[in-house]
């Protein structure tokens, strides 16, 4: 449509952007100084000003953090729990929502209320913590995966896409002579990769995230998760785990503060490359999240 | 003759529906374990539990460990900042994704308004423990925002971290940071959803873009913001845990010490029965306030929204 703007929208608009481009710095410049820090010397965190690049790098920071065994372990036990947890928890879910997306299943209504009720009351802390040691689940990795293995958001989500499949696929399959596990792995699955891919995603950066659980229920270094040595270095100032990554840094090139920076950026590298390929799923999370089921 | 059609219908459905109860028994099973069965261990409130005895065999002792919370300053501190904190939340933040919506949507160059969209809610992606790390270098008292401060002027750096009244600050502008781009996020897509033919037809009649935006664009999102407000009423005894005790100190424990932190100290000195005890009373008026202001959401929306 031809329409002319006036003076006032010419000028508003200008503000607009300008505005929201200082928006877009200011939610971007929390990063940037973490990253130009982490490439820091010694000397050159020390100096004031905004760091928005090192004018003298330093990748010290960097290697001690990669030498050390125990954040190579973290990694690796996130990437675990990352790629373990996401596939278990979409074919138990997938496996949990297709039943429930037949109309005519029996008990369907008593086994919905039974896992909507999961979503607005629980135990509690400390009755969870009790199960979680009586079960053997102290102490061990499983315990990553398996309690949050179903979520009642989760099946409704997939539940509901299921639901927009026509039955008529259903019944043909069924008339064909294939039965409910064929007809959920060779038709519903293929037909709904964009709401799993929704679904993995966030169960994964989920995973990547979570810190309570290994907090709460994980002893051992061995079996620690990125997030939270990141937070024993970060958090509460740990810096002599890091410092066993080199044997005699120099100590001109590195401050803790420059390996805290490195430990950050290492631990949201993954997520940051990603982000841009699969935001169009995250964005589609966030609406399916909050628009009624 | 009409037994026998009888029988077979009411055998069929059993073996027509088999497998898919089966499908179902991993899924359920796990619900039931790790989301009811905690729910017995509730008992614990109501009793001087042992760890050695375990939840039956340690002695009933009725309400005792509610009145050892509610005698106790600190429960009732953290009551008091949980509150506190969600309503400064509310009334800070609440407004924020509506009006980075708005001015996002009034945006014509699309591929300006994607970036600043995706650059705004990328901090929702990443954890309170990462963020959290980035912002106590950030608002140290030698860090980058302290720096900038003084360069303008000011005498002495602001305590941002370790002043409890500073420290709240920090936490609703960091969360404000971190939820205000996934928040316009919902907006943004309730503001693509109004007709065009209403701005047409307003501007045939001549009205600018400020009386569009005030007489179409704010009437239709109406309804949007009135049931997230109003969920948000619901969430108001979580104030916040990831960020809080990614963030937090002893120094400021008297404004920033919530319910849920309360929660995991008591659990870390092994008083179970308090903790316990204090995770039943925000789990049951949590529970409350939710039942409460779904009914309301549905009532005031004619059933159109709503959790369930």
């Amino acid at each position: 449509m031809n329409y002319k703007q006036n003076l006032g929208e010419k000028i508003f608009n200008a503000f607009n952007l300008i505005f929201l481009g200082i928006i877009g710095i200011l939610a971007l410049y929390p990063f940037v100084y973490t990253v130009s820090i982490s490439l820091s010397t010694q000397a050159e965190a020390a100096r004031g000003g905004l760091h928005l690049f090192p004018s003298e790098l330093s990748f010290t920071s960097y290697k001690m953090v990669l030498n050390n065994p125990e954040i190579l372990t973290g990694y690796a036990n996130t990437l675990f729990r990352t790629i373990i947890g996401t596939v278990a928890t979409l074919t138990v879910t997938c496996l949990t929502a297709f039943p429930l997306a037949r109309k005519t299943l029996p008990y369907r209504s008593p086994i919905m209320v039974f896992i909507l009720f999961t979503m607005i009351f629980g135990g509690g802390l400390v009755p969870s913590f009790l199960l979680i040691k009586s079960l053997g689940l102290y102490d061990n990795r499983m315990v990553y995966i398996i309690p949050g293995l179903v979520s009642a958001f989760n099946v409704i989500i997939i539940k509901n896409f299921f639901q927009s499949i026509p039955d008529s696929l259903y019944e043909s399959a069924t008339i064909d002579g294939a039965t409910p596990w064929q007809i959920l792995r060779l038709i519903y699955i293929p037909l709904s990769k964009p709401v799993l891919a929704t679904v993995g995603l966030w169960t994964a950066v989920g995973h990547w995230n979570s810190w309570m659980d290994a907090m709460l229920y994980i002893e051992s270094g061995s079996k620690q998760v990125m997030m939270n040595l990141l937070q024993r270095i970060v958090i509460q100032n740990n810096i002599d785990l890091v410092q066993k990554g080199l044997a005699n840094p120099d100590i001109s090139q590195f401050t803790p503060e420059t390996i805290k920076a490195a430990t950050v950026v290492i631990t949201i590298l993954p997520i940051i490359l990603l982000y841009p390929f699969v935001q169009k799923f995250f964005i589609k999370g966030i609406l399916i999240g909050s628009i009624k089921e | 003759m009409a037994k026998p059609i009888k029988g077979q219908k009411r055998a069929e459905p059993l073996g027509k529906y088999k497998d898919l109860l089966l499908m179902l028994i991993p899924g359920l099973s796990i619900l039931l374990l790790f989301n009811y069965v905690p729910m017995y261990g509730i008992v614990i409130a109501f009793k001087d539990f042992i760890l050695s005895k375990g939840i039956f065999a340690s002695p009933w002792v009725g309400f005792s460990n509610f009145e050892r919370l509610f005698a106790g300053q600190d429960f009732v501190r953290a009551l008091i900042n949980t509150i506190t904190i969600s309503l400064m939340r509310l009334g800070f933040g609440f407004f924020a994704p509506i009006v980075l919506a708005l001015l996002l949507n009034e945006v014509r160059f699309q591929g300006y308004k994607r970036a600043i969209q995706t650059l705004t809610y990328l901090p929702f992606f990443l954890s309170w423990v990462i963020l959290g790390g980035i912002f106590l270098m950030f608002f140290s008292l030698d860090g980058p925002v302290n720096q900038i401060l003084m360069s303008l002027g000011k005498d002495s750096p602001i305590e941002f971290l370790t002043n409890s009244q500073w420290f709240v600050f920090t936490l609703i502008l960091t969360g404000i940071w971190q939820g205000a781009g996934y928040g316009a996020v919902v907006y943004l897509a309730a503001l693509s959803g109004i007709s065009p033919d209403l701005y047409e037809a307003a501007m045939i009649d001549g009205a600018n873009r400020w009386k569009q935006t005030l007489h179409i664009t704010i009437p239709c999102l109406r309804p949007t913001i009135l049931v997230l407000f109003i969920l948000s009423l619901g969430g108001i005894l979580n104030a916040g845990f990831d960020q809080i005790y990614n963030m937090y100190s002893p120094a400021v424990f008297e404004r920033a010490d919530i319910l849920d932190t309360y929660v995991l100290r008591r659990l870390t000195t092994m008083d179970f029965g308090l903790s316990t005890a204090a995770g039943l009373f925000k789990s049951l008026v949590g529970f409350f306030l939710i039942v409460v202001v779904n009914a309301f959401v549905r009532k005031t929306s004619d059933g159109e929204y709503g959790v369930w």
